[in-house]
């Protein structure tokens, strides 16, 4: 997949360059550069409070930069309209909760505002059959288990059919069917030519699911490639504080670690 | 499938059966009153202007009718749409705070003793609910957050509440205060056409940009990341809704004084029907609020009391319990 990753990085969707953030004063990250392309799903990870959040934020440009620059489609983030914006990126933010009971459909059509209602409806529809949840698209969301609404949610990400697809923790508190299953639909959207953006925790998840992963860790970019070459024992104990590494085994890449080491610094900001 | 493909048809069937329902009560509120018409009578209502029977239904109970139905309506309207702003199923037309400002501003009104003069009273409601409409519409649009929002209201309406008191404190009679205590407990007795005709262009206004909000309200369901990304112009969409909310709800007090509870209950009479979409909720709550409110006056004028039943006692002294009922059948969907 290196040689796609390589391709992707000319016709980058998104291209962060020497990106520092600020929050409250306090040095989230700085210096961070990569490049996503179409058809790439990029994992990024990090311990808590790393700043993964905050860099999908940047890279919106939902919040402000204190230096460098994000790309989006070829053009500064910052100079697009909240329009444009929309038009190339679709966001699943890491807070779940949906405040009314919705109907899943009209819950996934909310990916779609700009269209006129029936088409959305059908567009949501389309996308509630692609995270396999058809048979409930009348149904509630609050009247739904956790993991069905993460995949109603999933499916609002992917009903826009956006050029760049990120999504926050969109495993977190899934079970391991239900993260594979969402893994899959992301990497789906890829091959139909998205380019994807995930932060995760599980980092066998990230290994099995990811084309590359990027770590982010005491407020910079500690490693960035393929899984393979980025989880080595030294990239887990230095950003992870854990003692471990990456293992082949019959059903797929495992992440095997144990706690490790203590020394690492705490975290600055969450 | 119960929904057709814009998914709003329960939400437009639940429209018209409310707007008949409106009807009927405002057919019947006119009819029905204080005197007892004969069949010759009402006959004469309708072929002779000048005559009695006419003078009644068509200057006493008429705008009284449209005054309680316009401010029902206005209630309803802006109740939901804070529910949606704020995404809280407690929030009524005066979470904010905007009615207490307004009721200060009549209240001052009346202690200074130009209560008589002609739209004094009326003037001043919408002024103060103009003013605080201002103030937390330029908060909006800087706060996307809910919680900054309802903390600046709750501290506003605390503003009002206690100046309200100080008004009491300082007034120069009693007289003046009981004034001020009865206009306070809301009314749309001795409404004619002209007090209408003062609410009826904030309210027109107000609602007509309530309904523009109303696919950011729907957006907001999922918090204020999403909507930020949604390419929505939100803050001026949570303006519109902030500013429209101010509109109607001055235009209510204005019109009525302070009526409590039709702003909160109407939108949990209907959110059920609506699939608990804020956006839907928007036109079946103002229709329910206005039917809520006409039902009320025509109970208020129809229960044999010494003094007039005041409309804001009997909507919260009927509504309440039924209130109760909505929300008891609702819980089981609340559990999230």
């Amino acid at each position: 997949m290196a040689g796609g990753a390589e391709l992707a990085r000319v016709t980058a969707v998104l291209q962060v360059s020497g990106l520092g953030v600020e929050l409250g004063g306090t040095r989230v990250f700085g210096e961070v550069t990569f490049a996503v392309g179409s058809g790439e799903v990029l994992g990024v990870l990090g311990p808590n409070g790393g700043g993964k959040t905050t860099l999908l934020r940047a890279a919106l440009g939902l919040i402000g930069v204190r230096s460098g620059e994000a790309r989006l489609g070829g053009r500064p983030v910052k100079t697009l309209s909240a329009s444009a914006r929309s038009a190339l990126a679709a966001y699943l933010p890491q807070d779940r909760r949906v405040a009314w009971n919705l109907p899943a459909w009209r819950l996934a059509a909310l990916g779609l505002p700009h269209i006129a209602p029936v088409r959305a409806k059908r567009r949501a529809l389309d996308a509630l059959a692609e995270v396999g949840m058809s048979g409930l698209a009348e149904r509630g969301v609050l009247d739904m288990s956790g993991g069905e609404r993460a995949r109603v949610l999933l499916a609002r990400l992917i009903c826009a059919d956006s050029a760049l697809v990120m999504a926050d923790e969109p495993a977190a508190g899934l079970d391991p069917d239900a993260q594979f299953r969402v893994m899959d639909v992301l990497r789906g959207r890829a091959e139909r030519g998205a380019a994807v953006v995930v932060t995760l925790h599980d980092l066998t998840l990230a290994a099995r699911s990811c084309d590359r992963v990027a770590v982010l860790a005491s407020g910079r970019l500690v490693a960035l490639g393929p899984p393979a070459q980025v989880l080595t024992q030294q990239v887990l104990g230095d950003a992870f504080g854990v003692d471990g590494e990456l293992t082949p085994t019959r059903f797929g890449p495992v992440v095997a670690a144990r706690s490790g080491f203590s020394d690492r610094p705490d975290p600055a900001v969450g | 499938m119960p929904d057709g493909p814009g998914g709003n048809d329960r939400a437009m069937r639940l429209s018209l059966g409310l707007a008949g329902l409106l009807a009927l009560l405002c057919v019947t509120a006119v009819a029905l009153g204080e005197t007892s018409l004969s069949t010759h009578q009402y006959r004469l209502a309708f072929t002779d202007a000048a005559s009695a029977p006419a003078q009644i239904l068509w200057s006493i109970r008429a705008p009284r009718t449209a005054a309680a139905a316009l401010v029902g309506a206005a209630l309803g309207l802006a109740g939901a749409v804070m529910q949606g702003l704020l995404r809280n199923p407690l929030a009524d037309p005066g979470v904010l705070g905007v009615s207490a400002v307004s009721a200060l501003g009549a209240s001052v009104v009346i202690a200074l003793g130009l209560g008589a003069t002609v739209g004094a009273i009326e003037g001043a409601a919408l002024g103060g609910a103009l003013a605080a409409g201002g103030l937390l519409t330029i908060l909006a649009i800087r706060l996307a957050e809910p919680q900054t929002l309802i903390l600046f209201g709750v501290a506003l309406s605390a503003l009002g509440g206690a100046a309200t008191a100080l008004v009491f404190n300082l007034s120069p009679s009693p007289v003046a205060t009981a004034e001020v205590l009865s206009w306070l407990m809301g009314s749309v007795s001795n409404r004619d056409w002209s007090d209408v005709a003062v609410g009826l262009a904030p309210a027109t206004v107000g609602g007509a940009l309530c309904f523009w909000s109303g696919r950011g309200l729907r957006m907001l369901t999922l918090g204020e990341e999403t909507a930020a990304m949604s390419g929505l112009p939100m803050a001026r969409l949570r303006a519109a809704a902030v500013a429209g909310t101010a509109m109607l709800t001055g235009a209510a007090v204005a019109m009525a004084g302070v009526i409590g509870f039709v702003g909160l209950a109407a939108p949990h009479l209907v959110r059920r029907s609506v699939s608990d979409d804020p956006a839907a909720a928007m036109l079946p709550s103002a229709l329910a609020g206005g039917a809520l409110l006409v039902a009320a006056d025509l109970a208020a004028r129809l229960i044999p009391s010494s003094e007039e039943l005041k409309l804001g006692v009997v909507t919260a002294l009927f509504g309440a319990p039924l209130f109760a009922l909505v929300v008891w059948r609702a819980a089981r969907s609340w559990r999230g």
